[in-house]
């Protein structure tokens, strides 16, 4: 105790946080840059990758939604629009005028000549260059969710309202996308992508590439999530979500704080998004529209929607036990399912992070506290 | 999009697709007052009205089936009697949803809202399991088919006049129920004043199940009317609940007549629309048209000014 | 004296619901260093005029002048940011925060979206929280929970939250209900301590508590001014004595 116990000791501690985070940071870091890997073969590595990107999305709500109270039902929106830049770019390269010959115009990607379109749509152009595709994956999405967020939170509709309104949202870019065929490929999606600037990006070791580069941009989202929640600006974020209207008159945007930690929860889901497409090899419509826009809060919500870390462990469970269950017993899944949104929702709202906390972090500490006596001085008494 | 039609082309058209979607205003109007009643005055969103609506339609199937085994003589009279069942089957559902779920979620609208999602899926799964996958549909009673002629290109269906009678109905039995009858002022106490209608001898939890019951029953008869423009399959009622939300939304959560003139603009102007373009465009547009000016008068159509 | 060397000065102001006159042509006027209290029947639209002045309510006719500023054109975070500080009745303050945390959100530092994020915890923010906390008797609470303080110490809480700030306008919709009567003292003194400087509106029924704090006394009934002066010229006068026990 060198200063005064109010002082932090740098704008560096926002992204750990307290003691239990760093463990559970660690450990599930641990996860899925060793045990994963080496665990799994290449087959089920993409497929624990591919659930890896949804858990971009429940990170993203953790913020926007535990921290802020600002449930949204269309993140699939902005994983949908991340995905579709990136696939838009993967698909021009895969539709070269040599591997299209056969194409009555070819030069444009297959479902375009299939709808009998002749060129190739001006909004399609600048997704010729790599750099404009990785740009537009983070701004478009982005802005889509500030021009929604200004003008709803402006207006100070929350709540239920927002949730409906964003559900439709999502709705309706999904039916528009599926009914756009000759522009978007319709509900297939695009499909059939193949190299990234020439990289062939269905091979083995492109796979681990792409998993390892989707694991560790996700555990700088966690971290970035971290500071957000640790330094003022989520303090100020659970204020609004409890006392709205004392942050309010406390001097507070409140619209700005909510148009940021939406655009925030918007842009962590596209990133998401894009290496879906590039792990999976497509993108389609039916990661856009209100199923799975309210499944991602659900992974949320299993995990605990205040905890960063089991939000993303929260969507590797429930998608795995989705995998093994329907293929096993498909009629199940939906009551399990069904199941699972009634249990979490009115037995355990603060997820599997709560049930850790609750259950399992006392035993721990007091059996590392038994462990050694050294440990029981130098934790700090701090009830 | 008018090119190529004249005046009178034009009027023909809006007339026609205007009771074309009748039966669409009908299902909106019905399923969004159920919506309505359960939102407005106990603050629970119903994820899983769309499946209520279903279940309407299932209990709809099932009765044209009974009679058609039990009294053909009287096949005719079935989709009354199917009204009545689905109305029931639905009001029962939805008490024992209530009893075993809703009432422990009060006060957290967005949990009864992924939970009643978590409740649309079992159903789904239950409908899968009995019904089948595949979409069933029924046959029109014969008095139900044809059309009345007013002049030479314009023409109404009988069944779109029927629906729109029932509802009609069904509606003015609601506004009353709500505004005139000793119940709605239970309700109307309960939602203002929980304890202090309490105090006053009036069994809010009671209240509130018959509330959710009747919603409920009303969201199975829209499945009933609903047999007549579309086949039933288990996910069917998952595509009109975005739609009934934006219903509810629109027409500004506190006014039922709000609800009603919302009901009727949102499905007038898809069924109108649909003539010009396709149907999932005209949906695209009708929805981002609502969804447009919610974002700039986000207290819906109707809205009483209030003291907070 | 012109109405302008008021710190605050309300005029004709006037707002309906639906045709009801909640609050209705109302002015008054409070200077530097007053402490003015608002009584007034239930009813009479006291909440209301502070609604009114931080924008939490819009007015349908009239001004509400602040240092010169016209504040019904002003959103509420704006009107915070001229100076104006507000209490609710109920304490609103974030239970899930720690007292110290409560203090630091209110903090007038790092207002905006990136403010928030670059905002450092130095030595000179803990001791400026700490300094408050002795104010409203809190410096031993700092590290709780704010859920578990006592309804009187949420109170305090909430004045400190506002403290904080700094505030030329401070407004406290009845600070004092559910304290004991020990808090109630303490509550008093430290609402005299802190008025040098500033100016204060307080709306509250307990008189024997209005008499310890009270400068000048205004009587609202059905949103107009029934009486304005001392304790004691209100006291006496027959119309307020009519509104309190006419009927």
């Amino acid at each position: 105790m060198t200063s005064h116990p109010h002082v932090l000791p740098g704008r560096l501690a926002y992204f750990t946080g307290s003691r239990s985070e760093r463990g559970a940071l660690l450990a599930f870091a641990v996860l899925i840059l060793v045990l994963l890997p080496l665990g799994l073969d290449v087959f089920r590595l993409n497929i624990f990758g591919k659930y890896l990107t949804y858990a971009f999305v429940a990170v993203g709500l953790v913020l926007c939604w535990g921290l802020g109270g600002i449930l949204s039902l269309g993140q699939g929106v902005f994983f949908g629009l991340g995905g579709y830049c990136m696939a838009m770019f993967l698909k021009l390269e895969a539709s070269d005028p040599v591997s299209t010959a056969i194409q009555s115009t070819p030069g444009i990607p297959d479902f375009m000549d299939w709808n009998q379109l002749t060129a190739l749509p001006w909004f399609w152009e600048p997704f010729h260059s790599l750099a404009f595709t990785l740009v537009a994956v983070i701004v478009v999405p982005t802005v889509f969710a500030f021009v929604l967020g200004s003008a709803l939170f402006h207006r100070r509709v929350g709540g239920v309202y927002f949730a409906i309104i964003t559900q439709a949202v999502a709705s309706i870019l999904s039916i528009l996308i599926v009914g756009q065929q000759g522009l978007t490929g319709g509900l297939n999606g695009i499909t059939d992508l193949r190299t990234l600037l020439g990289w062939d990006i269905r091979s083995d070791a492109a796979k681990y590439v792409l998993y390892y580069v989707n694991a560790f941009l996700l555990l700088a989202v966690i971290l970035g999530g971290a500071y957000i929640r640790n330094c003022k600006l989520g303090r100020i974020l659970v204020g609004i979500r409890d006392q709205e209207d004392r942050v309010r008159f406390t001097g507070y945007n409140v619209a700005a704080f909510k148009t940021f930690i939406f655009c925030v929860a918007a842009a962590f889901s596209a990133i998401g998004g894009a290496m879906f497409t590039l792990q999976v090899g497509f993108m389609s419509p039916t990661f856009v529209g209100i199923v799975p826009s309210i499944e991602m809060v659900v992974f949320c919500a299993v995990g605990g929607r205040l905890s960063l870390v089991g939000a993303a462990v929260g969507t590797l469970v429930v998608n795995f036990a989705k995998t093994t269950f329907s293929e096993s017993f498909p009629e199940l899944w939906l009551f399990a399912m069904g199941a699972l949104f009634i249990g979490v929702v009115s037995a355990f709202p603060l997820g599997l992070a709560g049930l850790y906390e609750r259950h399992l972090a006392p035993r721990l500490s007091r059996w590392r506290q038994g462990g050694s006596a050294a440990a029981v001085l130098s934790s700090t008494p701090g009830e | 999009m008018f090119d190529g039609y004249t005046a009178s082309e034009l009027v023909s058209i809006f007339v026609m697709q205007g009771f074309a979607g009748l039966i669409l205003f009908s299902v909106f109007l019905l399923m969004a007052l159920g919506l309505a009643i359960i939102f407005g005055q106990m603050g629970v969103i119903n994820m899983a009205h769309g499946e209520f609506m279903i279940l309407g339609a299932y209990m709809t199937y099932l009765t044209s089936h009974v009679f058609k085994g039990a009294f053909p003589g009287i096949y005719g009279a079935y989709f009354l009697v199917a009204i009545v069942v689905a109305a029931l089957a639905g009001a029962a559902l939805g008490w024992l949803l209530e009893w075993a779920l809703i009432r422990h979620l009060y006060h957290r609208p967005l949990d009864t809202l992924l939970a009643t999602w978590g409740v649309s899926m079992i159903l789904q799964q239950i409908y899968r399991s009995i019904f089948g996958a595949r979409e069933v549909g029924v046959e029109l009673p014969d008095w139900l088919m044809g059309a009345f002629h007013l002049s030479d290109t314009i023409e109404l269906p009988v069944n779109g006049v029927f629906v729109f009678a029932l509802t009609a109905a069904i509606s003015t039995i609601i506004l009353f129920m709500m505004f005139r009858s000793r119940w709605g002022l239970q309700v109307r106490a309960v939602v203002q004043n929980r304890p202090m209608a309490g105090a006053a001898g009036i069994n809010g939890t009671r209240v509130d199940r018959m509330t959710f019951a009747l919603g409920c029953g009303v969201a199975s008869i829209a499945g009933a009317a609903f047999t007549m423009i579309g086949s039933t399959g288990p996910t069917a009622g998952q595509l009109y609940i975005v739609d009934t939300f934006l219903v509810v939304v629109f027409g500004g959560a506190q006014s039922l007549f709000g609800t009603i003139a919302s009901a009727f603009s949102i499905s007038q102007s898809q069924s109108s629309l649909e003539f010009f373009m396709s149907g999932s465009m005209a949906k695209v547009f009708t929805l981002l048209t609502v969804v447009g000016i919610l974002l700039l008068r986000p207290q819906g159509l109707f809205v009483l000014k209030m003291r907070k | 004296m012109s109405n302008n060397d008021f710190v605050l000065s309300v005029e004709d102001l006037t707002v309906s619901f639906d045709g009801f006159r909640a609050v209705d042509g109302l002015s008054f006027y409070v200077d530097t260093n007053e402490l003015r209290v608002v009584i007034g029947p239930n009813g009479a639209g006291k909440t209301t005029v502070l609604d009114l002045i931080c924008g939490k309510t819009k007015a349908t006719e009239g001004s509400i002048k602040f240092k010169g500023q016209e504040l019904t054109r002003m959103s509420e975070h704006e009107i915070v940011r001229a100076g104006v500080g507000r209490k609710f009745q109920t304490p609103s303050i974030y239970e899930d925060l720690t007292v110290f945390e409560n203090l630091e959100v209110s903090l007038p530092r790092g207002r905006s979206v990136l403010g928030a994020l670059a905002f450092r915890r130095d030595a000179e923010v803990v001791e400026r929280i700490e300094s408050v906390a002795e104010d409203i008797f809190l410096a031993d609470l700092l590290d709780e929970r704010a859920a578990v303080l006592s309804h009187g110490q949420k109170q305090w809480l909430e004045i400190g939250m506002l403290l904080i700030q700094s505030p030329e306008l401070l407004m406290l919709d009845e600070p004092v209900a559910g304290m004991s009567l020990s808090e109630r003292e303490k509550t008093a003194e430290l609402l005299n301590r802190i008025t040098p400087g500033r100016s204060v509106i307080v709306i509250e029924h307990d008189m024997k508590f209005v008499k310890h704090i009270a400068h000048k006394v205004t009587v609202l009934h059905q949103g107009k001014i029934l009486s304005e002066g001392s304790l004691d010229k209100v006291q006496n006068d027959p119309r307020v004595i009519e509104v309190y026990l006419g009927h």
